[in-house]
C-alpha cells in the first residue's frame, strides 16, 4: 500500500495507527534498499511556506521538489551552498528528488568540502516519529542552541526514526563567478597529493575531485570576479610542480561541477553504487581495494564514488581504515561494525522514536 | 532559582565515595576540602552558587571512567566542567553532586595538515587549539569572545559561536569526532577524521548536550588555513530600521563578509565614554569586516560601501590598515567593560529572524521604560543572535529578579517573533523554566528520550536545560 499524506495531521494520524514495516519516501529518487511493507510518500505535502533572502533562510514541506527548492532561491540568485548530489542517472531513478530527502539522506555535494554537509545548513525540522508524535525542533534562525539538536540527528537518518514534514534551512548567495584550475594527473596518489596541497592554502578552495578516467584532478573557486582572478593565478602557480594546468572559466566551470553532482563518470556503468568517506589521505588505500572498478574521487580525496559488482563486498577489503561505506541498493552502510557501546545507544535511540519497529534500519554491520 | 531538595541519602555517602575515589585515582585528583571545593561552585553565572561534595580532576580518559562508574554505583550526580565560563550556569553543581573537570587534560594528541584534523583532549583552551596550529599558517575557526579561557569540553558541551561563526559556523560545524565517556564508565569513539556520520549522527546530538549526554575527554576538530587578511568597515544610520535594510541588501548583493556586528545608540554612549574608539553619536552603527588579499578585501568593500552609501549614513569609515581596524573594533570589544562601568549586568542571547530586528528592538526599548532599568543591544546582525545587556544594581534589593523578569519578556519576545531563546550560550539553569515557551511537552520528551538512552539513570548534570517539572519523574527514577 502507498499513502500519500497532504498535511502533518495525516501523517500522524496514518503514524500513529501503522502497523507492521513502513518505508517513507520522498521522490524515491535516491532509495537506499528495497522499500519494505507499506510506502509513506511525501510527495504530495509541498510548498514552500517561508523565504526570506535577506536573511538567507528558507522554509518548505518535506515533498517540494529540489527541482522548485533551486528554481525559486536562483531567482534571487541564492542557491543549496552544499550542492546535494542528484543520483537519478547514476541511479536510473525517474523519481524527482524532495527537499525532505535531500535532508534525510544527508545528500551533500562537492562544495561540502568548503561550505559544509546538508546537515550543517539544516535549521530546524518538524517531523511525526513512529509514534504518530508530532515534534519540532531547531528553528529558523542561524543561531540556536535551545535544547538538544535532534535536527542534526535526524539529518541523515534516512528515514530510520522519523517522517520529515517541514525542513527549515540556511542558503546562500550564487556567486558572480567561478573558475576551475584542471590539471591532469594519472594516478590517485599523485591526485590525494594535488588535492591536499590545494587544501592548506588561503585560496578557499570549493570543490576538489579527481575523475581517474579523463586523468585530471579539478580545483573550483568561486567569488567575485577580481578575487576569483586573483586567486586562479595564484592557485596556477601552486599547481604547476603537480602537471599541465588548464583554467576553465565561469560557464565551462559550471558545466564541469554540473556533471559530477549528478556523477556523470559513473553513468551508464554496471553494478552496484558504492559511497565510502574515509580521511582525504587514506582514498588511495580506498581505490586499490576497488580492483580497477570505475570510481570517482571528490572531498579532496575523502570521498569515493565506485560502481562494483553486485556480488562484490568492498566493506571486506577496507577494515583496516576509519571510515564508512554506503551500498545503494542492497542497504549497507557501514564500513565497520558499530562497537558495542554506539551499538546499544543507537539502538535505544531507534526505539524511542519508532517504539512499533515500522521503519527500517540500516546499520546492518558487515 | 530552584535546584532540586539535595538527597540526604547521597550526602551521607559523602565519606563513602571519597574513600573510593582516592583508591582508584592520584591523591591530588580528588578535592573535598570545603575551603577548596568553593572555587566550583559557579560558573560565569555568577549570581547562583553552591559548592559540591568533592571535585575530582582527572588526568586520563580511564580515570573519567573510573570515577563515573563509581559514582553511577552509589547514585551520585556528576556535573561536567570545563572552565567554567558558561554564562547559563550550564557548570554549576548541586551540593549533593560531584564536580568533574578535564581542565588537566589538555594535550594536543595528532595535528595533521593534510587531513586538515587535530585532535586534543578537550581540557585544552579555545584559543590555544589555534595557538598550536598558527605557525604553520592555520587557525581553528570558532571563536567566542571567552576564547582565552575556555575549553573546548565548555564549548562542545555549549555549541559555542563566536563573532566569525557567519563564515565558519559555530562548534557543531567544525567538530568532526569525539571520545565520550557515559555515566556507566563506557569509553565510545565517535566520528574521526573522516566526513559525515555512518547510520545516526550522534556526534550531532552530542554538540550542544550541556554536559548530559557523557563526558567528552577528547575531540576532533577542523582546522583551516588563514585567510591572508582582513579589514572592517564602519557604519552609522540614523535608525535601526536603515541599518537591517542595509544590512540585508549586503547579504543579498552576494558578500558574505565573516562578522556584521550591530550596535545601537545606548551601547554606543557607553562605549564612547569609557573606550573613546571615536563613534559616531548615531542611532545604529554596525562594524563589517571582510576577509582576503589586499585585492579581495578592496573588492568587497567598494561593495559593501556602495550599498551603504544607499541608505543614508551619518558615517563611513574603512579601515586601511590595521592599526585602524583596531580603532574600529575598540568599541565593539569594549562594549560589554563599558556597560559594566555603568552597572552590573545581564548578558541575554537570544536569536531573531533579521527581518525582525527593527520591531525587536522597539519593544526592548518600551519595556525597559516600563521596568525602570537600561539596556544596550549588541547584535551579530548576519545570523540575528541578539546580545541585549540589561542594566541593574545587584546590592539593591529586588534588581536582580527585576532584571531576571524584564529578561525572561525579551526572551519570550525573541521566541514570539519567530526566534529561539538562547543562540550560543545554551540554557543550563538560566533559560531552563522558559523553555515551555519555545517546546510542546512532546517536544521536550523527545529531547529527553535521548538522556534516557545515555544516561537512565539521569544522573550526568540533571537538573539543567529541561524545566523542572517536564523532568522530575526522570530524575527521581534514579533515587
Ligand atoms: C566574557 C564571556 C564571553 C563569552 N563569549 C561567548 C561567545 O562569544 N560565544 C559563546 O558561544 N559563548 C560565550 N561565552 C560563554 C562560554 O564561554 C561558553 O559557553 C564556553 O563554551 C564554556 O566553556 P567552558 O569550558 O568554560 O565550559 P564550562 O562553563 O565549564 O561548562 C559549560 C557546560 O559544558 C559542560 N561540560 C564541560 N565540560 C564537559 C565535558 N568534558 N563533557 C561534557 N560536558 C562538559 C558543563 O557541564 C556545562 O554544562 C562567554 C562567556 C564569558 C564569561
Amino acid at each position: 500500500m502507498i499513502h500519500f499524506p497532504t498535511s502533518e495531521q495525516d501523517v500522524a494520524q496514518y503514524l500513529g495507527a501503522a502497523k507492521g514495516s513502513v518505508t517513507i519516501q520522498g521522490g524515491g529518487s535516491r532509495t537506499l534498499h528495497q522499500p519494505a511493507g507499506d510506502t509513506l510518500s511525501m510527495e504530495k505535502l509541498t510548498g514552500i511556506v517561508d523565504y526570506e533572502p535577506g536573511a538567507l533562510t528558507m522554509v518548505a514541506r518535506a515533498g517540494t521538489p529540489l527541482a522548485d527548492i533551486e528554481q525559486t532561491l536562483a531567482q534571487e540568485n541564492q542557491r543549496l551552498a552544499f550542492e546535494p548530489v542528484v543520483m537519478n542517472d547514476v541511479l536510473g531513478k525517474t523519481g524527482a528528488s524532495t527537499i525532505g530527502g535531500v535532508f534525510a539522506s544527508n545528500a551533500s555535494g562537492s562544495r561540502r568540502i568548503q561550505a559544509g554537509a546538508a546537515r550543517d545548513f539544516l535549521l530546524g525540522v518538524r517531523c511525526v516519529d513512529g509514534a504518530g508524535t508530532i515534534i519540532k525542533n531547531g528553528g529558523r534562525v542561524m543561531k540556536n542552541v535551545t535544547g538538544y539538536d535532534l535536527v542534526k540527528l535526524l539529518a541523515g537518518s534516512w528515514g530510520q526514526l522519523a517522517a520529515l514534514t517541514e525542513v527549515s534551512f540556511k542558503v546562500l548567495p550564487i556567486s558572480e563567478t567561478e573558475a576551475t584550475l584542471s590539471v591532469a594527473v594519472t594516478d590517485p596518489v599523485a591526485a590525494v597529493a594535488l588535492m591536499t596541497r590545494v587544501m592548506s592554502t588561503p585560496y578557499d578552495v570549493t570543490g576538489v575531485s579527481y575523475d581517474p578516467a579523463q586523468g585530471v584532478a579539478l580545483v573550483r573557486i568561486e567569488g567575485f570576479e577580481k578575487s576569483v582572478s586573483y586567486r586562479s593565478a595564484e592557485l596556477r602557480q601552486v599547481l604547476a610542480p603537480f602537471g599541465d594546468v588548464d583554467i576553465l572559466s565561469d560557464l565551462a566551470s559550471r558545466a564541469m561541477w554540473q556533471a559530477l553532482r549528478r556523477l556523470g563518470p559513473l553513468v551508464g556503468q554496471s553494478g552496484t553504487l558504492w559511497r565510502v568517506s574515509v580521511k582525504p589521505t587514506d582514498g588511495p588505500a580506498v581505490v586499490e581495494a576497488l580492483h580497477g572498478a570505475p570510481y570517482v574521487m571528490d572531498w579532496s580525496g575523502g570521498l569515493i564514488w565506485a560502481v562494483l559488482p553486485s556480488d562484490f563486498d568492498l566493506r571486506a577489503s577496507l577494515s583496516q581504515i576509519a571510515g564508512h561505506a554506503t551500498c545503494f541498493g542492497q542497504g549497507h552502510s557501514l564500513l565497520h561494525p558499530h562497537s558495542a557501546g554506539v551499538a546499544a545507544i543507537m539502538q535505544g535511540i531507534r526505539e524511542k522514536f519508532d517504539p512499533h519497529h515500522l521503519f527500517p534500519t540500516h546499520s546492518k554491520a558487515a | 532559582m530552584e535546584m532540586p531538595v539535595p538527597s540526604q541519602h547521597r550526602l551521607d555517602r559523602k565519606s563513602e565515595l571519597v574513600l573510593r575515589l582516592r583508591a582508584i585515582l592520584p591523591a591530588d585528583c580528588v578535592i573535598d576540602d570545603p575551603m577548596e571545593t568553593r572555587a566550583y561552585e559557579c560558573d560565569a553565572l555568577s549570581a547562583y552558587r553552591c559548592p559540591p561534595m568533592a571535585v575530582v580532576l582527572p588526568y586520563t580518559t580511564e580515570q573519567v571512567a573510573q570515577t563515573l562508574k563509581i559514582c553511577h554505583d552509589l547514585n551520585i550526580p556528576v556535573v561536567p566542567r570545563g572552565s567554567g565560563t558558561s554564562l547559563a550556569g550550564g557548570a554549576m553543581p548541586t551540593s549533593d553532586s560531584i564536580i568533574l573537570g578535564v581542565s588537566r587534560m589538555n594535550d594536543v594528541l595528532d595535528t595533521d595538515y593534510d587531513n586538515r584534523v587535530i585532535r586534543v583532549q578537550t581540557g585544552r583552551t579555545n584559543l590555544s587549539v589555534t595557538g598550536a596550529v598558527e605557525a604553520d599558517g592555520f587557525f581553528y575557526a570558532p571563536d567566542p569572545s571567552s576564547q582565552l579561557a575556555c575549553a573546548i569540553a565548555g564549548n562542545i558541551a555549549m555549541n559555542s559561536g563566536g563573532a566569525h561563526c557567519l563564515k565558519y559556523g559555530v562548534t557543531s560545524n567544525n567538530l568532526l569526532g569525539v571520545r565520550i565517556v557515559t555515566m556507566q564508565g563506557d569509553i565510545l569513539d565517535i566520528g574521526g577524521a573522516h566526513l559525515d556520520a555512518p547510520d545516526l549522527d550522534l556526534l550531532g546530538v552530542i554538540c550542544g548536550s550541556e554536559g548530559q549526554l557523557g563526558i567528552v575527554t577528547e575531540a576532533t576538530l577542523r582546522i583551516i588555513h588563514k585567510p591572508e587578511g582582513a579589514l572592517p568597515v564602519l557604519l552609522g544610520f540614523d535608525s535601526n530600521e536603515v541599518a537591517g535594510a542595509c544590512v540585508s541588501d549586503i547579504i543579498r548583493a552576494g558578500v558574505l563578509p565573516v562578522a556584521i556586528e550591530f550596535m545601537d545608540r545606548p551601547c554606543i554612549r557607553a562605549t564612547e565614554d569609557f573606550a573613546k574608539a571615536g563613534y559616531p553619536d548615531c542611532e545604529a552603527l554596525l562594524i563589517i569586516e571582510v576577509e582576503g588579499s589586499p585585492i579581495e578585501i578592496e573588492e568587497q568593500l567598494e561593495k559593501i560601501l556602495a550599498i551603504a552609501a544607499t541608505h543614508n549614513p551619518v558615517e563611513m569609515r574603512r579601515a586601511n590598515d590595521l592599526q585602524e581596524a583596531a580603532r574600529i573594533w575598540l568599541g565593539r570589544k569594549s562594549a560589554f567593560g563599558a556597560m559594566g562601568q555603568i552597572n552590573d549586568y545581564m548578558c541575554l542571547d537570544g536569536t531573531i529572524p533579521v527581518s525582525k530586528l527593527p520591531y525587536v528592538l522597539k519593544r526592548i526599548g518600551e519595556m525597559s521604560r516600563e521596568f525602570g532599568l537600561g539596556v544596550g543591544n549588541v547584535f551579530h546582525a548576519g545570523d540575528g543572535n541578539m546580545h541585549p545587556l540589561i542594566l541593574y544594581n545587584a546590592n539593591e534589593p529586588g534588581e536582580l529578579e527585576k532584571c531576571e523578569a524584564f529578561g525572561a519578556e525579551i526572551l519570550k519576545l525573541c521566541v514570539e517573533v519567530g526566534g529561539c531563546l538562547t543562540g550560543e550560550h545554551g540554557v543550563g539553569i538560566e533559560k531552563r523554566d522558559l523553555m515551555d515557551h519555545q517546546f510542546t511537552r512532546d517536544d521536550l520528551i523527545a529531547q529527553m528520550n535521548i538522556k534516557d538512552v545515555f544516561d537512565p539513570a539521569w544522573l550526568l548534570n540533571p537538573a539543567k536545560v529541561f524545566p523542572l517539572d517536564a523532568s522530575a519523574s526522570r530524575r527521581d527514577g534514579g533515587m
